[in-house]
């Protein structure tokens, strides 16, 4: 696929029947020497799971936060629903962050508040819902959603790290975003957990009807949850497509993902 | 090169510093979360400032008590104790208090969600975690420490009262009739504007050091050891100044 270097998206353009949600366009980002992004292009596409695929330290965590204003790129454009991260004002980026879902590597919950408090927080500071009943209804549901409704009191310290990655799914899922962004959604856990939230992300786009990027090196949840595959070698796409055709590859930075 | 990197701190440091003052200013506040953190700021100091306070009472009076009844001004105790109590040992003795317990807290609590993306959690989450989680810590330490102070130094009077009493038999009502008579007005505001100062410097201290905490569990240390030099350091700079200002008032 061509990417002009003077891309221009609009906000819902259709490539054949699908809708573009986000679009990112030549991504350069560097961290004082070590340059990271060299130029990273991606069209999500409405109710589409893409996988980002690449080893560790290639730029793919960079990329999603820079798609959420998290990290100011050096040059290129993202836009997201629509709108150009970067000419946004503070509260219109806010306004575009709570539509977007932010599932983090390390889940972050807030370690001092309880599972039941981390999924309130978001509720009441954004949406300020603080009618209890209203409260009581959405946490169990979003809880229910990733199978950890009984663990509604539990701080976060008594969870087990797949038990945490869910908490942390069923946080951004509250808000009802029409983006996920998965990052390294399996890296710790064991093939079981694994699979348990592979299927997550399944059921999550199911039920939510979300596009998602989910960036991982790990092979089998590529496979498991992937419409789509992009690798990211060395800061730039190298190859994009299904899984399928991707796997036939002999490109020699690529063939070690499906080999092993 | 560092030169550079120094002088890109500072830049840092003065946008923080502008961005937590504009906030002062910038409505919505976060009342419950400085509610929650002044009862944390309490909560945490008030034993040690309760003990540090009494004890420095004692000592003080014990060792000033010899050398005023050398020169016969036995009497003159609870003027002194009570002026050199209210001018600066009750704020100083707060501010270093405050600034090893509170500034390493905040240091290494902000520090620790840093690291732990927690912050970031907050920032795609729409929340803007800047107001709820360093503007209210600084606001709480700003308000609290005058209040801590005003506490401090009526446990440092107890202290030297009951050090007076022991040795004389001196009446409560005597004691602090000398003490009201010789503190001025003067005295109490400086003493309460310094320690809000304190309070700012510590808060604002252990927030940027947390804030900007390095990666990994050497950051979060780094960040809370920073937080307590600096904010010691700045507490005796702030309490030179205040007296530089304060003398001016007093001619």
């Amino acid at each position: 696929m061509h990417y002009p270097e003077t891309y221009t998206s609009t906000s819902h353009h259709a490539e054949g029947e699908r809708n573009v949600v986000a679009t990112v366009r030549n991504l350069k980002k560097s961290f004082g020497d070590r340059e990271v992004l060299k130029g990273m292009n991606l069209d999500l596409y409405e109710s589409e799971n893409l996988v980002i695929l690449g080893r560790s330290g290639t730029g793919k965590s960079v990329l999603i936060k820079c798609m959420v204003g998290l990290i100011r790129p050096d040059s290129g454009t993202i836009e997201v629903l629509g709108q150009n991260v970067f000419s946004l004002n503070p509260d219109e980026l806010n306004a575009l962050r709570l539509q977007v879902g932010f599932s983090f590597q390390g889940s972050a919950l807030y370690d001092s508040m309880t599972v039941r408090e981390n999924l309130e927080f978001p509720l009441k500071r954004n949406l300020k819902i603080f009618d209890k009943h209203k409260l009581e209804e959405l946490v169990t549901t979003a809880l229910e959603d990733v199978g950890l409704a009984h663990t509604i009191n539990q701080m976060p310290a008594e969870l087990s790290g797949g038990m945490k990655k869910r908490v942390g799914i069923a946080r951004t899922l509250i808000l009802k975003p029409k983006i996920m962004l998965y990052d390294e959604p399996t890296s710790g856990l064991d093939p079981i957990t694994s699979m348990e939230i592979n299927d997550l992300i399944l059921s999550v786009r199911e039920k939510y009807k979300t596009s998602s990027i989910i960036i991982t090196h790990d092979i089998s949840s590529a496979k498991h949850t992937s419409d789509r595959i992009i690798a990211l070698i060395d800061g730039q796409n190298k190859m994009e497509g299904t899984f399928e055709a991707l796997s036939e590859t002999t490109d020699p930075d690529l063939e070690p993902f499906f080999k092993y | 090169m560092r030169l550079r990197n120094f002088l890109l701190r500072v830049a840092d440091i003065h946008r923080f510093v502008v961005q937590v003052i504009k906030h002062f200013f910038m409505p919505p506040y976060e009342v419950r979360e400085i509610i929650r953190q002044c009862f944390a700021v309490g909560n945490r100091s008030l034993f040690l400032i309760t003990f540090t306070a009494f004890i420095a009472g004692i000592v003080f009076t014990r060792q000033s008590r010899p050398s005023l009844a050398s020169f016969g001004a036995e009497s003159w105790l609870p003027s002194l104790v009570s002026q050199a109590v209210v001018r600066s040992l009750g704020p100083l003795i707060t501010g270093l208090i405050c600034a090893g317990k509170l500034g390493s807290n905040i240091g290494a609590e902000l520090g620790s969600m840093q690291v732990s993306e927690q912050i970031d959690a907050m920032e795609v989450s729409g929340t803007r975690p800047f107001s709820y989680l360093v503007v209210s810590r600084i606001t709480a330490t700003t308000l609290m420490l005058p209040l801590l102070v005003v506490y401090a130094d009526v446990v440092a009077l107890l202290g030297s009262f009951m050090t007076v009493n022991f040795i004389n038999s001196s009446s409560f009502a005597l004691y602090f009739n000398e003490v009201a008579t010789n503190v001025t007005y003067l005295d109490v505001f400086s003493s309460l504007i310094k320690s809000a100062f304190f309070g700012f410097a510590i808060g604002l201290v252990g927030s940027y050091a947390g804030y900007h905490s390095e990666k990994g569990t050497t950051g979060v240390g780094k960040a809370a050891n920073s937080a307590v030099v600096i904010s010691m350091i700045l507490i005796f700079v702030i309490d030179l100044l205040g007296l530089q200002v304060t003398n001016i008032f007093r001619r």
